[in-house]
């Protein structure tokens, strides 16, 4: 019976993969392993920690915390959506500034998205800003053929890929920018 | 009395059938008087049998609540020579009261007793009313006038309808308390069809409905709307599946509505037409709360209603009446007790203090205030004049920052409740802590839940402060990013009274930021210290070592939440050992596995429910547990993206005497 298994065995029958530990730093020799799954109904950006780049591994076991988690922390989605209204109103009106991210850039930008109207317009904004290559967006497949992907996080606090929805009504959810390394990407795209 | 007498009269009520059942056990267990059931009974009583086949031992087994309805086994139809054994049964019983010495109960006509009972309200001591004996079995249940069902599943409309002819108001719960943080997918179920379909022959004089977590469509709303004709309170929190429209059914046609509460659910919002239903007749109104609600509704008929309702006490609006609106609906119901605002600000000529000085001036019963949408600092003092008297004030819709909220607390003495927003830092709790000595109740959510970057809300700092200043505090609910053990040790000793710990270290596995340890001494502290706890809520760096804590000192907790804690299948087991009046266990991302589950099969059934999603439980463990406890449901949720087949993902365990359920869609799988 299962019950015979210890408790390790159970955790070594997992995708070690696809684990983030949350064990103290530099406490690697600790038998008792301190798992996190994140599954859920919705892939989020947890889809991001379980990338197939080997090189990226490390640098996700350090803040696993930066992960979004499904329905974590526990707020009810009347309250969560109610404060994301309030604070997109206040953007209004005199320029809409988002913080943009570049995996591996040193700082963060902000850009002001009433500057451009479309999103050749921003793809060719953001190439400049960030000396990087972004590629064409395609529905079926994302944005193929290029080493980087804009994503962005909506008002939900889920992450999307920039190009999906009409321009307006990106404008209105988009809360800020992260440009992804394509190789980390491929998640987001393969899924759903 | 003659128990000769006695045995007839109860003969004319055996349509209950069950009763002999209960008392012949009961005291057959135990001599008189009969004490509440217990847990240990509860397990006594089980070790000595098993399966589903007795009828009798099936009546003891569920205590608290009616997920303790006791149903004459699963046939509805009479059974008569069923209660011909227990009528057997029930004679020796009394004989044997009789000679106990202690007649006197036997002794009350039924009328009597039945009016003496009717007194009674709290479910737990109906329960152990109804446990006592055969007489106080009937007599109970032919006064209950209000049924609480935690969990809709756990028992039957049929059932309920066939223990419970008189009940005026039912109170009814539906899915886990995790599907608010859509870890439940969509079309799980609690449907409240059903349970109206039954209550439309068996209660068609119901008053009041109260629903949490179900699943209500519109037509449900009219079919409820035009079946219970003298219908009055209608009550709907957290909700899902229906639409403006379905109001539209109860305001048109709930001629005696007095109460129309609809908070926080997922409701599709069609417009604001439903308010202008009410017919010009309606004057029965008390209590109005539409504030979750986006559409406009017409000023008009808000008016015209909140004018002709003179027994109204409790109005919350939307966001879209203005303040001016306002204060025109005040002038109509100064009687108000309970009130929460539209948007708070407005473009004014003269001046919000000005214009609106008088607005709360006549308002002398207000005590609870809430809405306060978009207030500023400009604003607020109009709600000054109310502040002295205010015992629960609502702030988690304003963003308001230290300075502001200091200034308004220092106007509010008599604070029992307050919820905010953690923009108002520490230093705003600072506030807390000097102007409230008598704050019972605090929660503060955070404004901004997935910005990881920025550190700001509260932190432990000012939980301490709260907790010098507000030694009455029973419950909190705080949501940080940053915590110690010695600050929660302080907080602890300051309050030693709470009842529900609800804390959230926003970040999973955090460990303390100072002393980079886990924070199982922070909980330990607080099971050790606060002895009346009931509910908990743990968060942050776990290790087994708390739940040993938990296990060993938390001797009333009822109620557990957990996520991202603990290190081996001893932390769950210690839980359970030692817990003894757990009824709710919720747990999600745990390295607890089969042995864990396994470790409460004797435990499940004096609980209500049992949650364990993204842990390491498998198939083969939950059938087990199925296998062995045929009383309980347990129910695996599969992924939609296949995955492991062998792997368990999301369990949930509750107790019925309904059996398994009939409604669960494809991807509930009941073992």
């Amino acid at each position: 019976m299962d019950q015979k298994k210890s408790t390790l065995d159970l955790f070594h029958d997992l995708d070690l993969a696809t684990e983030l530990r949350l064990g103290l730093p530099g406490s690697n020799d600790q038998p008792e392993i301190i798992k996190t799954s994140l599954s859920g109904n919705k892939r989020s950006s947890s889809e991001m920690g379980s990338s197939t780049c080997t090189d990226e591994q490390e640098s996700r076991f350090s803040p696993p915390t930066k992960e979004q988690v499904v329905g974590w922390p526990p707020v009810r989605s009347y309250r969560k959506n109610i404060l994301q209204v309030k604070k997109t109103d206040s953007d209004t009106g005199s320029g809409m500034y988002v913080k943009v991210s570049m995996d591996g850039a040193p700082y963060l930008r902000k850009l002001d998205l009433k500057m451009y109207k479309s999103y050749e317009e921003l793809m060719k904004g953001l190439q400049v800003m960030f000396k990087c290559i972004i590629g064409l967006y395609s529905e079926r497949e994302g944005y193929n053929g290029s080493q980087h992907v804009p994503t962005y996080e909506d008002k939900d606090g889920d992450w999307m890929l920039v190009g999906d929805v009409p321009w307006d009504m990106f404008i209105s959810s988009c809360k800020r920018l992260r440009i992804m390394k394509s190789c980390e990407a491929r998640g987001l795209g393969d899924c759903v | 009395m003659n128990p000769h007498r006695k045995r007839a009269k109860t003969v004319d009520r055996v349509d209950s059938a069950d009763s002999a059942l209960v008392s012949s056990e009961s005291t057959q267990m135990r001599p008189f008087p009969s004490k509440p059931l217990s847990v240990d009974r509860v397990k006594s009583v089980e070790s000595s049998e098993s399966g589903r086949m007795r009828p009798f031992k099936d009546k003891i087994l569920f205590v608290d609540r009616v997920d303790s309805v006791e149903s004459s086994e699963s046939s509805r139809t009479s059974q008569f020579s069923d209660k011909i054994s227990g009528f057997d049964r029930a004679d020796s019983v009394e004989a044997r009261v009789d000679s106990a010495g202690s007649t006197r109960m036997s002794r009350f006509p039924d009328e009597v007793l039945e009016r003496v009972l009717a007194l009674v309200d709290s479910h737990k001591d109906r329960s152990a009313v109804s446990l006592v004996c055969k007489e106080w079995y009937n007599a109970e249940r032919w006064s209950r006038r209000h049924v609480f069902i935690g969990n809709c599943y756990s028992v039957s409309p049929e059932i309920v309808a066939a223990r419970f002819p008189r009940i005026r108001s039912v109170t009814l719960k539906g899915k886990p308390r995790f599907s608010d943080f859509n870890l439940v997918p969509e079309d799980w179920g609690a449907d409240v069809q059903p349970w109206l379909s039954v209550f439309s022959t068996a209660y068609p004089f119901l008053e009041e409905l109260r629903l949490k977590r179900m699943a209500v469509t519109d037509e449900s709303l009219e079919f409820l709307a035009k079946k219970f004709h003298g219908f009055k309170a209608l009550s709907l929190l957290s909700c899902d599946g229906f639409s403006t429209d379905g109001l539209k059914a109860i305001a048109t046609h709930c001629k005696n509505l007095t109460e129309l509460d609809i908070q926080e659910n997922g409701i599709d919002d069609l417009g604001g037409h439903w308010l202008s239903c009410f017919p010009d007749s309606l004057t029965s109104l008390e209590i109005l709360n539409f504030a979750s609600l986006n559409s406009e509704v017409s000023f008009d008929a808000l008016e015209k209603l909140v004018s002709r309702c003179k027994s109204l006490r409790v109005l919350k609006v939307n966001r879209n009446i203005s303040l001016d609106q306002l204060q025109k609906l005040l002038s109509h119901c100064p009687q108000l007790m309970e009130l929460g605002t539209g948007t708070f600000m407005q473009e004014l000529i003269s001046g919000p203090v000005t214009e609106f000085k008088n607005m709360f001036s006549n308002c002398r019963n207000l005590i609870t205030l809430s809405g306060l949408w978009d207030a500023t600092p400009l604003y607020l003092p109009v709600i000054y004049p109310a502040c002295a008297r205010l015992t629960f004030l609502n702030l988690s819709y304003a963003t308001l920052r230290s300075d502001e909220l200091s200034n308004l607390l220092s106007h509010c003495k008599s604070l029992r409740r307050l919820w905010l927003l953690d923009t108002v830092g520490d230093k705003g709790l600072e506030a807390v802590g000097s102007c409230c000595p008598l704050l019972e109740e605090l929660r503060v959510f955070p404004a901004d839940p997935f910005d990881q970057e920025i550190l700001l809300g509260v932190t432990e700092s000012g939980f301490v402060s709260v907790s010098r200043g507000c030694p009455k505090l029973r419950y909190v609910l705080y949501f940080c990013r940053q915590m110690t053990n010695a600050a929660v040790a302080t907080i602890a000793q300051n309050c030693p009274d709470f009842t529900h710990f609800r804390l959230c270290i926003m970040n999973p596995g955090q460990p303390d930021y100072l002393t980079k340890e886990p924070m199982d001494e922070a909980f330990g502290a607080i099971v050790k210290t606060c002895t009346k706890l009931q509910r908990l809520a743990i968060s942050g760096l776990l290790t087994d070592r708390t739940f040993e804590y938990i296990g060993k000192y938390a001797k009333n907790l009822e109620t557990l939440s957990v996520a991202f804690a603990g290190s081996s299948d001893l932390g769950m087991e210690y839980v359970l050992q030692g817990c003894q009046k757990l009824r709710k266990l919720e747990i999600r991302d745990c390295p607890f596995g089969n042995a864990a589950l396994l470790s409460g099969l004797t435990k499940y059934e004096s609980m209500r429910s049992l949650w364990m999603s993204a842990c390491n439980v498998t198939m083969n463990a939950c059938r087990v547990l199925a296998k062995e406890r045929p009383r309980l449901n347990v129910e695996v949720m599969r992924d939609e993206e296949g995955g492991d087949d062998s792997q368990a993902n999301k369990v949930y365990v509750y107790r019925t005497v309904a059996g398994p359920r009939k409604d669960a869609p494809p991807f509930v799988l009941t073992l």
